[in-house]
């Protein structure tokens, strides 16, 4: 026993003994902008986004990992924000759907290719799984840039959508690779378009 | 719903981190480790469980490494599965640590999860339980009272149970290396990808390692999740040598699964031989593959 020496006397012990806390300030950088507020230790990062940083643009489904809504980054790595408590987390960046966007010049927000190609695939209904879709994507196409349609659906296993059927966010998963590498990529032949259903060509 | 509420305490070594479970031990508190939360925290906010008390590791240096040698790979308490996944050196020794891990739930959750916490967890539907019981690996945890390495046959106590006492934080796993010439497999059925495996075998053969007059040729031991209170891991070298069909009578009267609302007692026992031949089949085929004359060196 001991062999590292960390055996120490139990009143040594009890002098190393942390004090606990039920409130805790903590700092996030959120989409690049420094952000702080004090809050209950039991506060998870999709609710300190949502009630304390008023970023509600984070969708809190199932509350417990299953459906991928409240997927958000952390450190550029997606992660499930309703299983993570924001003070366990403190100190590091975070990106949320509302951080997707590319900032321009002119002060105004461009979308994403991956948001873009969402609205020219007709990805999302409802919309309240769009979010979680959105950020599993984007750090899904960072990491693999050119994937196969299988791994475009492996990419979005993990995110349950009950409007679509999955085909429309698999197919904007392959659009938002094509507009990624090509900003000025043509829409398929194939397929209604928004813009199509908005002119009313069909 | 909401965890109910807790004090959280976040220690910056591991010395802080035992003296604290300790100091709360001696209170008589209900405390629990949290690491990566993948599993404990959907057990809070379903409350399934309100300890009173978490004690937040993440905070502590040290713990998030990655030590691979010719006798096995050493994994710390916060490596997450993701980066265990990735790491090329520890899948070279031990390749059924990727072959498991790309089976660990979703990307998303292999993000934050860690193998150590799983362990802890000692779910007997994890892989990485089965992983650790099937290497015949080991947990060493610490205490105010000393350092102790736990052997898998050991540390899984019962389902959700390991013999980790109150006080004691598991800081590392270690997973023994692939031996020489060895094929491994993983293999497991779900009933969507990600979702807890209705059933899952991973398998290790050894080809033409007996020497003895009348042994079996082939050494084959498999692990088994999903289907046992605690991981399960057979030698099925005779049976295979007898044929597949051993196999399946061997392995089904061995298990004792339960029926649930995904699947009944008796199709996971039917299914749990299949599976069984398949990972004997896929790990023969990567022994075949020359998966096991790849060692890692030393010195490399």
């Amino acid at each position: 026993m001991g062999s590292n020496g960390m055996t120490t006397s139990l009143g040594q012990a009890a002098q190393q003994a942390v004090p606990g806390e039920t409130r805790r300030v903590v700092e996030l950088t959120v989409n690049g902008v420094h952000r702080s507020a004090e809050v209950d230790v039991r506060r998870t990062l999709a609710d300190f986004l949502r009630h304390d940083l008023a970023l509600t643009g984070t969708h809190v489904g199932c509350e417990h990992g299953v459906c991928g809504a409240c997927t958000v980054l952390l450190d550029g790595l997606p992660v499930r924000s309703c299983l993570l408590f924001a003070a366990t987390v403190s100190g590091h960046a975070i990106t949320t759907i509302e951080g997707l966007g590319e900032l321009q010049p002119d002060g105004t927000t461009k979308v994403s290719p991956v948001q873009r190609a969402f609205r020219d695939c007709h990805a999302l209904q409802c919309g309240f799984c769009t979010p979680g879709m959105l950020t599993t994507i984007t750090a899904g196409l960072a990491e693999n840039p050119h994937p196969t349609p299988q791994q475009a659906v492996d990419m979005i296993s993990g995110n349950l959508c009950r409007c679509t059927g999955y085909q429309n966010i698999v197919e904007a998963v392959l659009r938002a690779a094509e507009l990624m590498e090509n900003p000025d990529a043509p829409l398929p032949d194939e397929g209604f378009t928004a813009d199509e259903h908005a002119k009313g060509d069909v | 719903m909401k965890p109910a509420p807790f004090r959280m305490y976040a220690p910056h070594t591991v010395a802080q981190a035992v003296a604290t479970l300790a100091a709360l031990e001696a209170e008589g508190q209900h405390a629990k480790v949290l690491a990566g939360g993948q599993s404990l925290v959907p057990v809070l906010a379903m409350r399934l469980a309100e300890p009173g008390h978490l004690v937040d590791i993440n905070g502590i240096a040290g713990l998030d490494s990655i030590d691979v040698s010719s006798a096995g790979v050493r994994v710390g308490a916060l490596v997450r599965h993701a980066e265990l996944l990735r790491h090329a050196a520890a899948n070279r020794v031990q390749p059924l640590l990727g072959q498991a891990l790309n089976l660990v739930a979703h990307a998303t959750i292999r993000n934050r999860g860690t193998t150590v916490g799983s362990l802890a967890h000692a779910d007997p539907s994890g892989e990485m339980t089965a992983v650790l019981a099937l290497t015949g690996g080991s947990v060493t945890a610490v205490s105010v009272r000393g350092e102790r390495e736990i052997p898998a046959a050991e540390f899984f106590v019962g389902p959700l149970e390991s013999s980790l006492a109150a006080d004691e934080l598991a800081v590392s796993a270690f997973f023994p290396a692939a031996p020489a010439g060895a094929g491994t497999a993983f293999v497991e059925m779900a009933r969507r990808h990600g979702d807890y495996a209705l059933s899952g075998v991973g398998a290790v053969v050894i080809p033409g390692r007996s020497g003895d007059e009348g042994a079996p040729a082939i050494d084959v031991r498999c692990g088994f999740l999903s289907v046992s209170e605690t991981p399960l891991v057979l030698d099925l070298s005779d049976a295979w040598a007898a044929g597949e069909d051993s196999v399946m009578a061997a392995v089904r009267a061995a298990i004792e699964p339960q029926d649930d609302i995904h699947a009944s007692a008796d199709y996971r026992r039917h299914i749990t031989g299949i599976l069984a031949v398949r990972a004997i089949r896929e790990a023969l085929a990567n022994a075949g593959n020359g998966q096991g004359d790849e060692q890692w060196e030393a010195t490399a």
